[in-house]
């Protein structure tokens, strides 16, 4: 069974009389293990696409099946229960809490998960581990540098041992180097772990890292290809 | 669902980063609970007070005066005729059943000698029965008997100011003074009552008996006469039927018809002194509505700065959304932070409360208590205001959307 199962997704946003098509039936399955990057151009309805998939967000019609879970039907904090033991977000800006530790960011995913201090502590530990950042635990994110603040974001988003990663941009902040870094860091977990990945970006040398490209345009899924490298 | 020591983490951290503000924030309710505690004091005390002069002064005490005379059609006013009598006492005594002790006084001012010394003081000529009424026991001594009312032996009681001014350090007992030059032998000293809720001193009086009074002291045109006839009813529920058997034997001793004016007045002293302390109470309470007023002021300044902190911290709150904060997880990190304010001001304001009310007896004189029952009142409104005034916004901040707060800049 594939762990994202898109059937007929549409979402519609109405601005009074005129009404937008954000995604037009789309339909998609991406296996476990995958690591998709997701292109298109501004507007595209990628960021849409997202949004649902990260369920942040609710079709206007059509299933999304998550690892089995029809989550149309679910509630609010149904799905932030979700999002917490299934995805984990990297995004552009990083998106770490300001004036808090790297290791209290990592907490954070476990805190709303109800585990308990101890056990906390230990696997924000070994996730800042993971993703190369041990003895910087107790660095605040500006005293860290752009990749190492995505590294601790990475590191939150694997915290939970969610089986998805959505990453919106995540070199977009970055310079070519170290989005390098990140990017084989992610390729690491995709083949380490099998953690599946989605990864939305504007350049054909980050894409290139992952085993299938998807192209949206005008809310329409326009490509889908295997291996662009 | 966020463990609760984990939230008061994150509550705490919050503040902490904004000290300054949480401090101003906190100094609304820090007044407010402050002005309660201490007006509540204020009042506490000035009840306080009346409730120790109405226990000083005898409970249920009914006070018997004589009636106005009238002088060519010019009243004269209540006691300003003599008409009460021994006989009325015994009456009273023996036929008014809500009645359990009366006393009947005859007095008046007198130079007092005793070797070297002298000293005004009030002369007070009654029974042994006074000193129930007026629940006032003697500190050393005897009080006078009914044998010594029946043939007006020359013995006397002493109050503290009058030793004080008299003897000094000797001992009163068994020596003679002499009271408008009768000699009178002390046979015991009374304990110190302190002033009077008019502002008497009390224990400047000389007690003796009723008769040697009449005869010897303050001798009229009428024998048998006394001053005033106080009375002590057998219980507060008794208070009204008292009133009203004295008011019965009397209008039958002295002939008094259903349509004349009485020639003597019944007063009830305790139902005034509730008087005053109910309205002391009333006070309390208008003091204590005033100061928190002050307190629903520093809760709006909570729910002000948390509508802020809600709007300024809409990007973390779009992140702890994004992974996997629920509604109530968020509501309860922003009321947790609203009612840490509250408390902690609450806390410090029963500080500055406490010390107010203790500075303003020292200061201003004004008698101060307070209450427990203020502190935990205080407390627990500053916890209320808290969940009140934190709860709107807290409600704000998880109805956000995560997609808009993670935009939001």
């Amino acid at each position: 069974m594939a762990l994202i199962d898109v059937k007929d997704i549409t979402k519609v946003y109405r601005l009074g009389d005129t009404e937008l098509r954000a995604l037009d039936t789309i339909n998609l399955t991406i296996d476990s293990g995958d690591f998709v990057a997701v292109m298109g151009p501004s507007g595209s309805g990628k960021s849409t696409f997202m949004n649902i998939l990260g369920c942040l967000d609710k079709p206007t019609s059509g299933a999304y099946v998550l690892d089995g879970i029809d989550t149309a039907r679910l509630s609010r904090d149904e799905l932030a229960s979700i999002r917490n033991k299934k995805i984990g977000f990297i995004f552009q800006g990083f998106n770490l809490l300001s004036r808090t530790t790297a290791i209290e960011n990592c907490e954070l995913p476990m805190l709303y998960a109800g585990i308990g201090v101890d056990e906390r502590g230990r696997k924000a530990l070994a996730a800042l581990k993971s993703v190369g950042l041990e003895g910087r635990q107790h660095h605040m994110p500006n005293q860290l540098s752009g990749g190492q603040q995505q590294r601790v974001a990475i590191a939150r988003a694997l915290v939970n041992g969610t089986p998805i990663i959505l990453a919106d941009e995540p070199t977009g902040n970055l310079d070519s180097k170290t989005s390098v870094e990140i990017m084989e860091l992610l390729v690491k977990l995709n083949n380490d772990s099998g953690i599946t990945i989605m990864l939305v970006t504007h350049e054909h040398d980050i894409a290139a890292f992952a085993k299938r490209t998807i192209r949206f345009r005008d809310g329409r899924l326009v490509s889908d290809e295997a291996g662009t490298k | 669902m966020i463990d609760v020591s984990s939230a008061l983490r994150v509550s705490f951290r919050a503040l902490r980063v904004n000290k300054l503000r949480s401090a101003l924030t906190m100094l609304g309710i820090i007044i407010g609970v402050g002005a309660v505690i201490t007006m509540l004091a204020v009042g506490t005390g000035a009840r306080r007070m009346i409730a120790a002069q109405i226990a000083g002064m005898g409970s249920n005490l009914i006070m018997i005066l004589p009636g106005a005379t009238t002088a060519g059609g010019a009243r004269m006013g209540a006691g300003t005729q003599p008409t009460l009598s021994m006989g009325d006492a015994d009456a009273i005594g023996k036929d008014a059943s809500a009645v359990s002790d009366v006393a009947p006084v005859l007095g008046g001012i007198a130079q007092v000698v005793y070797g070297h010394q002298n000293w005004s003081t009030s002369i007070i000529g009654s029974t042994p029965s006074i000193f129930n009424v007026r629940e006032w026991p003697i500190a050393r001594g005897r009080t006078f008997s009914e044998q010594d009312v029946k043939t007006a032996t020359k013995v006397c009681l002493l109050g503290e100011t009058v030793i004080n001014n008299l003897f000094g350090d000797t001992d009163p007992i068994g020596q003679i003074i002499r009271i408008k030059n009768v000699p009178f032998t002390v046979i015991g000293v009374l304990t110190p009552k302190g002033q009077s809720p008019a502002g008497q001193d009390q224990d400047d009086n000389i007690f003796v008996p009723v008769t040697t009074a009449q005869k010897k002291l303050f001798g009229t045109a009428f024998p048998g006469m006394v001053r005033i006839i106080m009375v002590k009813a057998k219980s507060a529920e008794n208070m009204a039927s008292a009133e009203k058997q004295i008011n019965e034997i009397l209008a039958q001793r002295h002939h008094i018809g259903a349509k004349q004016d009485s020639d003597f007045t019944v007063r009830n002293l305790t139902q005034i002194m509730q008087t005053a302390e109910q309205s002391a109470k009333i006070m309390t309470l208008l003091l204590g509505a005033i100061a928190s007023v002050s307190l629903i002021v520093g809760g709006i300044g909570i729910m002000n700065i948390m509508l802020v902190s809600v709007t300024e911290r809409t990007r973390e709150i779009g992140i702890r959304m994004a992974i996997g904060a629920k509604t109530w997880d968020i509501r309860l990190q922003f009321l947790i932070e609203a009612l840490s304010l509250s408390l902690l001001g609450g806390i410090i304001g029963i500080i500055l409360g406490v010390s107010g009310s203790r500075a303003l007896s020292m200061l201003a004189g004004w008698p101060t208590e307070v209450s427990p029952l203020s502190l935990a009142l205080a407390f627990g409104f500053s916890g209320l205001v808290g969940i009140f005034f934190g709860f709107y916004p807290a409600y704000k901040a998880s109805l956000l959307n995560p997609i808009d707060a993670l935009r939001y800049e």
